[in-house]
């Protein structure tokens, strides 16, 4: 049973699809990517699946549950969590606080206005976890502004997974993040809980043929191939289109 | 052997700890009872003026919500608290302010839908609106009001019986500042709790705080709500202090005031409104003894000048202030990244 379907998904900007006809699935415990030229789509795509942007036609389920008319935050509820391909984090909190937040709110006592943040041992020992997993814990008390960016890139994958989901969707993870922290990210993104299902969205191509399991291409708003990796690898349209483009850039 | 799990503990048990400092702000502010006697009406009005801050610094300083029409809130609850005691319904201080604060937190609830869309450009113009409004109300039903002439015999009775309201305003300072502390220590309790750090979060990014599972319209609501109760708790501290409420309450001035109490004392660590209030007054109030006509001038003159030199230079006055007190081992009560983060926004 797939974890996540969408069919028929499309969103319009005025004349502009930015989104035409998506209908895929995601695996239970699926690595899967999704890739596709600058423009294709992809980052509109999720931002449809997380419900930040609302589609103008077609229907998400989410295990099983209709959820196309859920607002973002109920959808993190039900299990799905997201990076962003441009950090968007809470730079004026540190790390732990930013953890503590997700952890918070996980374990319903965002709305506690009257305790402490972290009296309860569960939420403090989830932090410290999710801290040192992501090996944060020297920086834990810095801001995040002044915090290097790989380590925001971490925080970033951090913050999702300090929500608990069945399904990540990871946008663009190591978009930007320089070689000498490189690594480091890449050795986390591989070492996710094989427990989650992760929809990936990468530039990366040594990532994306490393890491997943079934790729799926968009084109111009549309799913055009999907498949394993190496059906894809050899399919002579992709390599026209997006390859291709990648060489021209 | 120490670890994360027992350092993030320690560090979150510290967070919410009262520093030295803190201490002595109060100490000395339940000071001033008796050591300046001769200055209770000023001081009085100051607390009602620092509850008011508080109230506003809680939307803006921790929630990012801008409003200019705090006033609304105030002037409701003060036209309440004025009219219940006027016709005997709630005789008794204390639970008729409690009463002024909850209608006052009634209309927050109401009105916090109006805030949740827009930017802080309509979100000024619809605070102001309904300020505006109410305004106009308490204006048409002058029969009720009192119109322009102000609401006349509002009959205070004693503070549970005992305390009764006298012409020096000791008492009436006193109360003042009891129910300052008090929604004091609410806001206080409020914006160290999990809630209150989730409140930072939608100002600092309210698209992640979605994305991470927090209801950011709820949360808003939430907060509005309350601070729209302290505002009306400041108004009918007001009436029932000098028994007595004019259309004024509803006044424009009033909701700018406030603005520029927490330029003065700086927002998003609530001693911002406390100390802006005194500061305010007191310039206020020595200004004009000085050049009676022309004291907005020169009120106006030090908002420029405090806004040139910048609060980050203001800051840097008090970092050695700041280091003492982490010295003193109650680290992390005035975070100089929380200061930064509420002074601007965007």
């Amino acid at each position: 049973m797939p974890i996540l379907e969408t069919i028929g998904l499309e969103k319009r900007f005025g004349g502009i699809i930015a989104t035409n006809g998506v209908s895929m699935s995601v695996e239970k415990g699926a690595r899967h990517a999704l890739i596709g030229p600058n423009g294709a789509g992809k980052t509109t795509l999720i931002n449809l699946l997380t419900g930040v942007l609302r589609p103008t036609a077609g229907t998400i389920i989410l295990e099983g549950r209709d959820i196309t008319a859920l607002p973002p935050h109920q959808r993190v509820r039900r299990g799905m969590a997201r990076t962003f391909q441009i950090n968007q984090l809470f730079v004026d909190l540190t790390p732990l606080e930013t953890i503590g937040l997700a952890v918070s709110e996980r374990l319903g006592l965002g709305s506690d206005w009257w305790r402490l943040v972290g009296t309860k041992d569960e939420v403090t020992r989830e932090i410290a976890e999710t801290i040192e997993r992501f090996r944060l814990t020297d920086v834990m008390h810095t801001r995040t502004a002044t915090l290097p960016y790989g380590k925001q890139r971490l925080l970033e994958i951090a913050l999702a997974l300090a929500c608990r989901p069945q399904l990540l969707l990871l946008d663009e993870p190591a978009a930007g993040v320089p070689e000498a922290e490189r690594q480091e990210l890449l050795a986390t993104i591989t070492a996710l809980p094989a427990d989650v299902t992760v929809l990936l969205i990468e530039h990366d191509m040594d990532l994306v043929f490393s890491f997943a399991d079934r790729i799926s291409v968009l084109v111009n708003g549309g799913l055009f191939v999907e498949g394993k990796p190496e059906e894809v690898a050899r399919d002579a349209r992709v390599k026209a289109v997006y390859l291709g483009e990648e060489l021209d850039a | 052997m120490p670890s994360a799990a027992d350092d993030v503990s320690a560090f979150l048990a510290r967070r919410g700890r009262w520093s030295p400092l803190e201490i002595a702000f109060w100490v000395f502010v339940f000071a001033t009872i008796w050591l300046f006697p001769g200055k209770y009406l000023i001081m009085k009005d100051t607390a009602v003026l620092a509850l008011f801050a508080l109230s506003l610094d809680l939307i803006l300083g921790y929630a990012g919500i801008i409003s200019l029409g705090q006033a609304a809130f105030f002037g409701l609850a003060g036209y309440f608290a004025g009219l219940i005691a006027k016709y005997g319904i709630i005789n008794e201080p204390v639970f008729a302010l409690i009463c002024s604060g909850l209608v006052a937190a009634g209309l927050g609830f109401i009105t916090s839908f109006l805030v949740l869309r827009g930017s802080d450009l309509t979100r000024i113009m619809v605070t102001l609106g309904v300020s505006l409004i109410l305004g106009e109300i308490a204006n048409r039903y002058s029969n009720v009001t009192g119109g322009a002439d102000g609401l006349q015999g509002v009959d205070i009775a004693p503070i549970f019986g005992l305390f009764r309201f006298d012409l020096y305003g000791h008492t009436g300072y006193v109360y003042s500042l009891i129910v300052l502390f008090l929604c004091f220590l609410l806001a206080r309790r409020v914006v160290y709790s999990p809630f209150g750090l989730s409140l930072r979060s939608i100002k600092g990014n309210p698209l992640r705080a979605g994305a991470i599972g927090i209801p950011v319209n709820r949360r808003l609501i939430a907060i509005y709500t309350l601070s729209g109760g302290l505002a009306g708790v400041a108004g009918g501290l007001l009436t029932q202090t000098t028994a007595f409420c004019s259309l004024d309450v509803f006044s424009l001035d009033r909701s700018a005031d406030l603005l520029l109490v927490l330029i003065i004392g700086g927002t998003g660590y609530l001693y911002g409104g406390l100390i802006g209030a005194v500061i305010y007054k007191f310039l206020q109030d020595w200004i004009a003894s000085l050049t009676p006509q022309y004291w907005q001038f020169w009120i106006g003159f030090v908002l420029v000048v405090i806004v040139l030199v910048g609060r980050e230079r203001v800051e840097g006055w008090t970092a050695a202030a700041r280091a003492w007190i982490v010295s003193l081992g109650a680290r992390r009560f005035a975070r100089p990244a929380r200061l930064r983060a509420s002074s601007e926004r965007r």
